[in-house]
C-alpha cells in the first residue's frame, strides 16, 4: 500500500470510528434518557405547573425552561405556532430549570406575577427583553422588574409575594425533578413522557407529530 | 540551522531531494495518528459527552488540534523540517498538560490556577481505572508526540 492510500484509509478509519461512536453513545443516552423519564414519571408532571391548552389535549408537552436562556425565548413561539396548529390537541406544562445563576429569583418574580394573573404575559416579554434584563449571562431581577410593570405587574406587591414559602417550595421542586429526570441543558422537552434527546426545531416537531399520529391511531 | 547544508552528501535522499529513509515517513506518521486520535478523543469527550473544558483545557487544544493539519502536511511529501514547525506546538502542550496533572492531583494548590469561572481545572470529571483523567492522557499524547518528535530529529542526523 502506498504512503497517500495509507493515509487517507487511517484518516477514513478515524472518522468512521468517530462517527460510530458519536451514534452509539447518543444512543445510549436516548434509552438511558427515556428509562429515567418512565422511572420518574411522577416527577414530570406536578398540579402547581403553569399550563396552556386543554387538559385532556392528546399530546403533552413538558418543557423545563430558564427564564434567562436564550434558546428558550426562541423556542417558545414555536411551540405556541405547534399548539395553534392543533389548537385543542396540544397542551403545554411549564417546569424550571433555573440553570443560570440568579435565575431562581427571576423565576420566583414570575411566579409572583402568576398569581396577579399575569403569568404568560410576564413570561413572554421577559423572553421578548432578555438582553435588557440579562448581563453577560448574569439574570438580574433587579433589572427584570421594569419589564414586568410594563406587562401590568403590581411589582411592589410581586416583591413581597415572591418571598413566599411555597414559591420557594415550587421552584426547589421543580429544580428537583429536572435533576431526577436529567435534565441538564435548557429547554428540555418531553412530549408525552417522552424526552427530546436530539435537539433541534426540526427534531421537536417529529416527536411532537410522532405523538399526534400515535395517539389519533388509539383513538380509532 | 541557520544554513541549507549539503544535504544529499550527509544523509541519504530521493532525486527529489527528501529523505528516503522509509521509517522517518513512518514516524511521522505515528505522530500525525497520536494527534489526530487525542485530538478526536477531545471533540468526542467535549462536544459528544458533554464534558466542558475548562481553561487549561482549552489551551491544550490550542495546542494539539494544529499538529494533525501541520504534521498531514509534512506527510506528502515528506517533509523532515515539519518537525521544527510541530515541535513547538507539541512542547507548549505539553508543559500545560504536566501543569494540569499536578494541579488534578493536588501538587500545584488550587489556589494558583489561573481558573476564575467556568469549570475548574482541579476538578476531575472523568477517572478511568480510577486514574486515568483526561489531563493525564492528554499529557501522555503530547509527551509521546514529543518523543517522536525527537527521534525523527537523532534519525535524521547527518
Amino acid at each position: 500500500m502506498n504512503r497517500k492510500a495509507l493515509f487517507i484509509t487511517v484518516a477514513a478509519v478515524l472518522a468512521a470510528l468517530f462517527a460510530g461512536a458519536v451514534a452509539l453513545y447518543q444512543n445510549q443516552q436516548a434509552e438511558a434518557a427515556a428509562r429515567a423519564a418512565a422511572k420518574n414519571k411522577e416527577s414530570l408532571v406536578r398540579f402547581h405547573s403553569p399550563s396552556l391548552g386543554k387538559a385532556d389535549a392528546r399530546v403533552h408537552i413538558v418543557e423545563f425552561l430558564d427564564p434567562a436562556c436564550e434558546t428558550c425565548g426562541a423556542f417558545y413561539p414555536f411551540v405556541k405556532k405547534m399548539m395553534a396548529e392543533h389548537p385543542d390537541d396540544i397542551r403545554l406544562s411549564v417546569r424550571y430549570a433555573p440553570f443560570h445563576q440568579g435565575s431562581d429569583e427571576v423565576v420566583k418574580a414570575l411566579e409572583a406575577a402568576r398569581k396577579q394573573g399575569k403569568y404568560w404575559e410576564a413570561l413572554e416579554a421577559l423572553f421578548a427583553s432578555q438582553s435588557t434584563w440579562v448581563e453577560n449571562h448574569r439574570p438580574r431581577v433587579d433589572l427584570a422588574w421594569p419589564v414586568l410593570a410594563r406587562v401590568g405587574v403590581d411589582t411592589d406587591k410581586a416583591r413581597q409575594e415572591m418571598q413566599s414559602p411555597d414559591i420557594a417550595r415550587f421552584v426547589s421542586q421543580d429544580v428537583a425533578d429536572a435533576k431526577a429526570l436529567d435534565v441538564t441543558k435548557t429547554p428540555g422537552y418531553f412530549v408525552n413522557g417522552r424526552p427530546l434527546v436530539s435537539f433541534g426545531y426540526d427534531q421537536l416537531r417529529e416527536l411532537v407529530n410522532d405523538e399526534l399520529a400515535a395517539t389519533a391511531a388509539k383513538r380509532q | 540551522m541557520t544554513h541549507q547544508p549539503p544535504a544529499r552528501d550527509s544523509h541519504p535522499t530521493g532525486s527529489t531531494g527528501a529523505p528516503t529513509d522509509p521509517t522517518l515517513w513512518g514516524l511521522v506518521f505515528a505522530a500525525w495518528l497520536v494527534a489526530a486520535v487525542s485530538s478526536l478523543g477531545a471533540l468526542f469527550l467535549g462536544e459528544v459527552m458533554g464534558f466542558a473544558p475548562c481553561v487549561l483545557c482549552w489551551y491544550q487544544r490550542i495546542f494539539m488540534f494544529p499538529l494533525v493539519f501541520v504534521l498531514a502536511v509534512g506527510l506528502f511529501p515528506l517533509d523532515i523540517k515539519v518537525v521544527r514547525y510541530a515541535f513547538p506546538l507539541a512542547a507548549t502542550g505539553w508543559l500545560i498538560a504536566a501543569y494540569h496533572v499536578l494541579l488534578v492531583a493536588g501538587i500545584i494548590p488550587e489556589s494558583a490556577t489561573p481558573c476564575t469561572q467556568g469549570v475548574p481545572c482541579g476538578q476531575v470529571q472523568v477517572a478511568w481505572f480510577g486514574f486515568v483523567t483526561i489531563p493525564l492522557l492528554s499529557a501522555v499524547s503530547f509527551a509521546v508526540i514529543n518523543l517522536i518528535l525527537l527521534s525523527i530529529t537523532l534519525r535524521n542526523r547527518p
